[in-house]
């Protein structure tokens, strides 16, 4: 949630809702593309992930779940075949 | 109206029975230890119901208890001394920030080393910055109404913060006197049952307290205490008003002014020292001198208003620390002199370090001071501006 005016803000430092409607994925700089070309589908990155914000999909590739991922880059790193790039984000 | 004679202690206890508290997490240490002992005693005769005693193992978890009580919406209450106080330092800042309205009574009582047990204001002053309102009672009968008034003040809607009341070392926290204490429904409608600003029990709609503020949020949360500290002010007058008008003793004032209207000198201080020094300013008064006594009641919030109306009156203030920030001065004298530089008052100030660990001040030391003080006023020149009063040369 974002608060523009003193106002806005509660009085003490409550966070309203759970992680379910409170996303970290704002946190983020630098955010991981998988490109599926090179993907062996080892799920090395679903296994690394901190968060995890890592998911595989029904036809058996990884994708991100960018709600969440505070762009880490430790997918990117470990993956072995290179399928993962960080890219800058424009905000 | 009831009356008892107890300690300062025993009056903490009975005041802290009489708010009806539901938690009180604790961990002894003296000369605390008799305030808790007292709760413990009306728990185990029967005497409170809904009373949840915790026994912890430090006074960091007695504050933790606390906090996680008061989260919940309970009234919760401890006492604490000195190094006890010292080892809460963490969570006292956490209860402010959590806009918890906990009530603690610290009995003033020297920083080791050199271990000491006795009276001296360090302990509790340098908890200055935590977020903590911070009272000064001079006697037990004080220290009963400060804490019956502190719950009042902390709960109420526009400040929810914790209060500290402040007692003396063994002068107060073991010396007995005589305290009026009001009949319970009167307490009742004087301090009705906490409306919490949250309560984590609130299943329905679930939330947390005190998780992450990112450099885009904190200081906004920082603005709001600072601004309920100001509105604090106002609250703390209008309880001590109702106080004085239900039980017949007036807080409105922040700083209490005795016999200052025509002073030229006055002798500023905290706690039980102002009532050695009100002795002696009748004594210096009946000797022509003209001198009054300035007690700070509450030294977070600062009265600064109140001490400015008083200074632009007068020609000379000495400050009595019962306390020192090493590498600077008295703390109390510190933040005087820095109130009225940006005013038109300019009395000259003196600062007396007196009392350290329990040193007695005496009625003839302070018409010693009077005499020292009137003697730079006709010079027109301070002699030194921070006075080791006590020391053996």
């Amino acid at each position: 949630m974002v608060f523009k005016s003193v106002n806005e803000y509660p009085e003490a430092p409550i966070t309203l809702g759970t992680t379910l409607s409170n996303f970290t994925g704002d946190w983020r700089t630098f955010m991981p593309v998988v490109d599926e070309s090179k993907c062996v589908r080892c799920y090395i990155c679903w296994k690394f992930c901190p968060e995890p914000a890592i998911y595989i999909k029904e036809d058996g590739y990884v994708a991100v779940d960018y709600d969440y991922c505070k762009g880490c880059g430790i997918c990117a790193n470990e993956c072995p075949t290179k399928a993962i790039s960080m890219v800058r984000e424009e905000k | 109206m009831p009356k008892k004679v107890v300690s300062g202690n025993y009056a903490a206890a009975y005041a802290a029975k009489h708010a009806r508290v539901e938690v009180v997490a604790a961990y002894p240490i003296t000369p605390q230890t008799s305030i808790i002992e007292k709760i413990a005693e009306f728990i185990a005769n029967g005497e409170v119901e809904n009373l949840q005693y915790v026994p912890v193992e430090s006074e960091h978890s007695a504050m933790a208890a606390c906090i996680g009580a008061s989260a919940t919406g309970a009234r919760a209450f401890t006492a604490t001394s000195a190094q006890g106080l010292a080892l809460m330092h963490e969570m006292l800042h956490w209860a402010a920030g959590a806009r918890l309205p906990i009530v603690m009574v610290d009995v003033n009582r020297a920083m080791a080393p050199p271990w000491s047990v006795w009276d001296d204001q360090t302990d509790s002053l340098a908890q200055r910055d935590t977020g903590w309102m911070q009272f000064y009672a001079e006697n037990n009968q004080e220290v009963y109404d400060g804490v019956l008034m502190a719950f009042k003040i902390a709960e109420h809607e526009k400040v929810n913060l914790p209060v500290m009341i402040v007692e003396s070392a063994f002068i107060l926290s073991h010396t007995y006197d005589v305290v009026d204490m009001p009949e319970q429904e009167e307490i009742d409608e004087f301090l009705p049952p906490r409306k919490p600003l949250y309560t984590l029990t609130d299943f329905e709609n679930p939330f947390s307290v005190g998780a992450l503020g990112t450099p885009a949020d904190y200081y906004e949360f920082r603005y709001k205490i600072a601004g309920a500290m100001e509105e604090a002010k106002k609250v703390i007058k209008e309880v001590g008003r109702e106080f004085g008008e239900r039980f017949g003793r007036d807080y409105s004032q922040m700083i209490e002014l005795y016999r200052t209207d025509d002073a030229e000198i006055v002798f500023m201080g905290m706690g039980s020292l102002m009532g050695t020094v009100k002795e002696a300013v009748d004594m210096l008064r009946s000797e022509g001198y003209k001198v009054g006594a300035a007690k700070v009641r509450w030294f977070r919030p600062f009265p600064k208003e109140e001490l400015y109306e008083l200074a632009k009156n007068v020609e000379g203030i000495a400050v009595l620390d019962r306390n020192f920030s090493f590498g600077q001065e008295g703390i109390l004298f510190n933040e005087a002199k820095g109130v009225l530089y940006n005013t038109d008052a300019r009395p000259i100030m003196k600062n007396y370090i007196v009392g350290l660990g329990g040193r007695d001040l005496t009625v003839n030391d302070v018409k010693a001071i009077a005499k020292n003080m009137k003697e730079i006023i006709e010079k027109d020149e301070l002699d030194r501006e921070v006075e080791w009063y006590h020391l053996k040369r």
